[in-house]
């Protein structure tokens, strides 16, 4: 029953939209190299299944590996910055600012430097991650009760027992927030990377380009069904960290009753 | 005339202040080993300070501490939410680099003890309010510090979970005699659990009156020895908040809302 009624209103929308989607885009002719219908996607989702599904397993494979590098990297500096005055005081404005950097300006350096293997993507992914990740990694540890602290002291815990005992775990729900928001950018952010990398042969956001550049009917159909695939993809991952975020940090889950 | 040597608390001229507020002026004390010591006063009468600098959170601006190792139970429960309630009582011995399992059966003894038998692996959120107090009392015996600063241990507690919480603090302290210097708002508590009660007056802080407390133990609140040094202590209270409220009844009264 509850599991039902969680589903059903986002499962409802989604159909309504579509189905004004379907209606809209049917209805106007010469319309479909822009926005194909429902049913022509849906039909070049199915023949092209292969096609999608291994563009699909070649940028997962992405995604995956820059997000493990982002956490960890993200994760090590935060708790760098947390520590040192001098880290943060350091890092903060270089990592505010690399947000702004366009990926297309990079990325033909990266390819230059790192061929064009799966190392350039890696690399924009990372960055598109880190900084949501540290951002809410570094406030979830700041946030930590000073009294906890205090606590602690009075116990006899050294600074790393404080760290270990009373902010890593305080801050664990944190990072994983950020983790989930990171989970999100980086499908986006290794689309950007397939389209803006020389020399990318696979992979959704390759396909993408392909098929627009292409200009017909069938084709645009074909990006819009890769799309939809990104669609679920992003979503899949966003719902495997919210369970892993109620794997590894039970208590807050049921503190605050979280949906995901 | 007490002996120094059989003194866990001194206490000398101690000066302490907050940017501009003098939160403790020439306070002097001293506590016996083995003594249950008293302190009430208005809210912002330094007490909380006072406890911090004799367990060694603070330093004071001037005068002298010379104290046996000191733990502090704040006033807040602060337990681990990500813990049990065992690995919480047992967190000091866990600190101490005592092995987990070795810890939670010197946790265990106690659990008994404190009316806790079957809640060991309970997490925090699953307890009472008494019953985390309970629990954070264990956490603050288990340091293995001679002297106890327990502040307001109670004072989030309802009236009948005090008068509770009162007994079993008392019964424990029968069994395993420590020196407390316990801080609270609650002149009643004071009288029936100390040794020595001494009033304190505000901003600032220091003490005014002493009372020694020489019932026998197990004392009940209707006894007339202790209505007595209770109506002795409100009035010394009274006196000490400058003698502007409305009598010692309405001064008490202001007291018990306030917390500090």
């Amino acid at each position: 029953m509850s599991a039902l009624r969680r589903v059903l209103p986002p499962l409802v929308l989604v159909l309504v939209l579509l189905l004004a989607w379907e209606l809209y885009a049917d209805t106007r002719s010469g319309y479909a190299v822009l926005l194909p219908p429902v049913h022509e996607i849906a039909a070049a989702l199915a023949s092209n299944a292969s096609l999608i599904a291994s563009d699909l397993a070649t940028t997962a494979r992405v995604v995956a590996l820059g997000l493990g590098v982002a956490l960890v990297l993200g994760v090590a500096s935060a708790v760098a910055i947390h520590f040192s005055r001098l880290a943060r005081d350091a890092a903060y404005p270089l990592l505010v600012g690399s947000q702004a950097i366009p990926v297309a300006v990079l990325a033909p350096l990266l390819v230059f430097w790192w061929g064009f293997g799966v190392l350039p993507k890696l690399f924009v992914i990372v960055l598109i991650c880190f900084f949501p990740i540290v951002v809410t990694t570094v406030d979830a540890l700041a946030a930590v009760d000073a009294d906890q602290l205090k606590l602690m002291r009075t116990l006899g815990a050294s600074r790393w027992q404080a760290f270990r005992f009373a902010e890593w775990p305080a801050a664990l729900p944190g990072a994983l927030s950020g983790a989930r928001i990171a989970v999100a950018v980086a499908v986006i952010g290794a689309v950007i990377a397939e389209i803006s990398t020389p020399g990318t042969s696979s992979g959704l956001g390759h396909e993408i380009q392909l098929d627009l550049s292409f200009a017909t009917a069938q084709a645009t159909a074909r990006a819009w069904a890769a799309t939809s695939v990104l669609f679920a993809f992003a979503l899949a991952c966003f719902y495997a960290f919210g369970l892993a975020q109620r794997r590894l940090a039970p208590w807050t889950a049921r503190a605050r009753g979280a949906y995901v | 005339m007490q002996d120094a040597t059989r003194d866990a608390v001194r206490v000398h001229g101690i000066e302490h202040s907050y940017g501009t507020t003098r939160a403790l002026a020439g306070l002097s004390m001293r506590v016996a080993r083995g003594e249950v010591f008293a302190l009430v006063g208005p809210s912002g009468c330094g007490k909380t300070t006072l406890l911090e600098l004799i367990s060694g959170l603070a330093r004071p601006d001037a005068g002298e501490i010379e104290a046996e190792l000191a733990v502090l139970m704040p006033q807040r429960d602060l337990l681990l939410p990500w813990l049990a309630a065992i690995d919480n009582a047992a967190l000091a011995l866990r600190l101490a680099g005592t092995p987990r399992a070795l810890a939670r059966e010197r946790a265990h003894a106690l659990f008994g003890e404190l009316g806790l038998a079957g809640f060991e692996q309970a997490m925090p959120h699953e307890l009472s309010g008494g019953m985390r107090q309970r629990v954070a009392f264990l956490r603050t015996l288990l340091a293995g510090r001679p002297v106890l600063c327990l502040d307001e241990p109670f004072g989030a507690l309802d009236a009948i979970t005090r008068a509770e919480a009162q007994r079993w603090l008392e019964n424990v302290l029968l069994k395993r005699p420590r020196t407390v210097v316990l801080v609270t708002h609650d002149v009643e508590e004071a009288v029936l659990l100390a040794d020595r009660v001494a009033v304190m007056c505000a901003r600032p802080g220091r003490v005014i009156e002493e009372l020694p407390v020489t019932l026998p133990r197990p004392r009940s609140r209707t006894e007339p020895g202790l209505v007595a040094l209770r109506e002795r202590a409100l009035v010394a209270l009274a006196k000490g908040m400058d003698g502007s409220g409305p009598g010692f009844e309405g001064g008490a009264r202001r007291q018990a809302g306030g917390g500090s």
